[in-house]
């Protein structure tokens, strides 16, 4: 008997996450883009050894040359290789997109899950807040938020994970309504478990999935939103590289026809965005399939 | 009476979202820097002259009843005062709103042109080439990031191509505006026709519009394409095929006349999404709008514009999906009963 316990046990738990990763690899799109994001992660830590020059040294020599062999992106008009700076904007744009999104993740699932266990009134007065604040496009609020908290990096990821926190508030608690009446959310009941047991271990982990696979389509739309927003001036500084800051300084190039010093940096943050979407939309397909063939 | 009870029981919903909306926008002015009193008062105020000056502006009172004021201001058509213009914000908002408006309408007119077709054609033939176009476009539509896709049309329509005037406002250099009818300079040199200043307003608007169209085509092929395909699947569609009526008369008059309604959410909720999208775009062709002011506002630390914008944009998509919901219940009957 304890030896049949110990083996469903210790077959679920790693069958669930292998399963995952077989199906993933069937998915060959998003796969694709797992690895776009992985070699995208990895160039950022490795930053100073894998860039060619450092993302500040200067070079009048060498200002506003086309890409060529010496400098693959070609260099701004300080001189400035513009590979570098993409390698090393990654650093921030990536660490903001996951930070802002993890934080989200966090407060609005668990928020999510009480409220929506608890349901009453303060089910009622979190789901007003919830509406007023998607009542506001996320990239304008999350504009006045940066305004209201001074322009900084840490202030974006703030401003963006307000953003971002009633959408998973809501998730968690159309779920929570849903799995506090399922069977085993009565007998964790019946049993006498603490209101916070049967919350945070019983019930949450399952509303995971769809939780996840938000949080990689938001990821995604966390990083466009801190490049727009440090595009038009607010949150990252110059002359701190930023993908958003640096298509922004290309932009002012662009009459006297610079093309690389816009498009690379754009088109970093474009591939990033799309690759988050993919994984997102892959994810979706294997842990919601009543989503298949949908979009 | 029933079409009335509905109306009614939509505002009561609209409601308390625009007092929530309103609240959060209020708390966003508290947060933000700089102080007004400080701004009316002067660089050179003594300590004395400011305490008296925040006084006068109630900003020593009470945050509810500073609420209280912010909102019968608003219900007044005050805005408060743009410190870097000098004016009031109202003033400056209805001068440049004609701008805006006439950028959203007409990017949503390109969105709705090219998305409309896109997903019905997407949706007739599923899994096919189109298919899969219209799925790359909506992908790729999504990851663009706006500033990219209207840099882009400058670097190629402008500086390669030289078909495209210079993305600096509405106007080229030296023609006049046209006599002011709507605000709109497509409609008022049409009215007044003034071709010269039409062509003009034209080359100026396309870029932009195309910019910030091409960002909505995506959710609006997605959003047609899904309803196609559930219209498609329903049974009087069904019974139209085993009634053996020719295909055309199926997918063209019965499937798409009533995947149209949907229409109307669609550019519900594509309108939000063109006001968040708008900052951007019109600061990327100095489009003279309300995005361009917030954003030079944010700049310079000009408080009352930016709460302004942001406020104007919430509420505006409240009402367009209040306008859009009673819309929706004029043509469907079924969801004022349901």
């Amino acid at each position: 008997m304890s030896s049949s316990l110990s083996i469903s046990s210790s077959i679920s738990q790693p069958a669930a996450s292998s399963l995952v990763w077989q199906r993933l690899q069937r998915n060959p799109v998003s796969f694709a883009a797992l690895c776009v994001i992985v070699l995208i992660a990895a160039a950022a830590i490795s930053a100073p050894i894998v860039a060619p020059y450092a993302p500040d040294a200067t070079d009048p020599a060498a200002s506003l040359q086309p890409p060529s062999w010496h400098h693959a992106l070609g260099t701004d008009e300080f001189g400035r290789d513009q590979l570098s700076r993409i390698i090393f904007a990654a650093r921030v744009d990536l660490l903001v997109a996951f930070a802002a999104t993890f934080v989200a993740v966090s407060i609005g699932g668990l928020l999510g899950a009480v409220v929506g266990y608890s349901r009453g009134w303060t089910d009622t007065i979190a789901m007003r807040i919830v509406d007023a604040l998607m009542a506001f496009p996320a990239f304008v609020l999350a504009m006045g938020i940066t305004a209201g908290l001074g322009n900084s990096t840490t202030n974006v990821a703030i401003a963006i994970s307000i953003t971002q926190i009633p959408a998973y508030l809501r998730l968690t608690r159309g779920e929570m309504l849903r799995l506090r009446e399922m069977e085993y959310a009565d007998a964790a009941r019946t049993v006498g478990n603490p209101t916070w047991r049967i919350v945070l271990i019983h019930l949450l982990p399952n509303c995971l999935p769809p939780l996840i696979v938000q949080a990689t389509l938001s990821t995604g739309f966390a990083l466009l939103t801190m490049a727009s927003l440090s595009f038009i001036g607010l949150g990252i500084q110059p002359p701190q590289s930023e993908w958003g800051v640096m298509t922004a300084e290309g932009a002012s190039q662009i009459v006297t026809g610079e093309w690389w010093l816009f498009l690379f940096p754009g088109l970093a943050i474009m591939t990033s965005v799309l690759a988050f979407n993919l994984i997102g939309d892959g994810l979706r397909d294997l842990l919601d399939p009543r989503m298949r063939g949908l979009r | 009476m029933g079409f009335f009870n509905y109306v009614m029981r939509r505002f009561a919903l609209a409601l308390p979202t625009l007092f929530g909306v309103s609240v959060i926008c209020f708390t966003l002015t508290y947060l933000l820097p700089g102080n007004p009193a400080m701004v009316k008062a002067g660089p050179f105020a003594t300590p004395e002259h400011l305490a008296e000056m925040e006084h006068q502006m109630g900003l020593d009172r009470p945050f509810p009843e500073q609420y209280y004021r912010y909102v019968s201001g608003i219900f007044k058509g005050d805005l408060g005062e743009s410190a870097s213009t000098g004016r009031p914000v109202s003033q400056d908002f209805l001068q440049r709103l004609p701008a805006t408006l006439e950028l959203n309408l007409a990017s949503l007119l390109i969105a709705i042109v090219i998305g409309l077709p896109l997903g019905v054609l997407s949706a007739v033939h599923r899994d096919t080439l189109i298919d899969h176009i219209g799925r790359v476009v909506g992908i790729m539509g999504v990851a663009m990031p706006s500033f990219l896709t209207g840099l882009l049309f400058v670097y190629v329509f402008f500086y390669m191509l030289n078909l495209a005037p210079s993305p600096l406002g509405r106007l080229g250099p030296g023609i006049e505006p046209p006599a002011h009818i709507t605000g709109l300079y497509v409609i008022d040199s049409l009215l007044t026709g003034n071709w010269t200043t039409l062509r003009s307003s034209l080359n100026q608007l396309m870029l932009p519009a195309a910019t910030l169209g091409l960002s909505a085509i995506a959710p609006v092929a997605r959003m047609v394409r899904s309803t196609m395909l559930e219209i498609l699947e329903s049974d009087y569609i069904k019974a139209a095929w085993a009634a053996g009526l020719p295909r055309r008369t199926v997918i063209y008059r019965d499937a798409l006349r009533n995947a149209l309604i949907p229409v109307i959410t669609i550019s519900g909720i594509v309108f939000g999404f063109l006001m968040a999208g708008n900052a951007v775009v019109e600061s990327v062709f100095s489009w003279p709008g309300i995005g361009n002011y917030a954003v030079t506002a944010l700049l310079t630390k000009d408080s009352a514009p930016i709460q302004s914008f942001i406020l104007f944009v919430a509420v505006t998509c409240v009402m367009v999906n209040l306008a859009v919901d009673i819309a929706y219940g004029l043509v469907d009957p079924r969801i004022r009963f349901s």
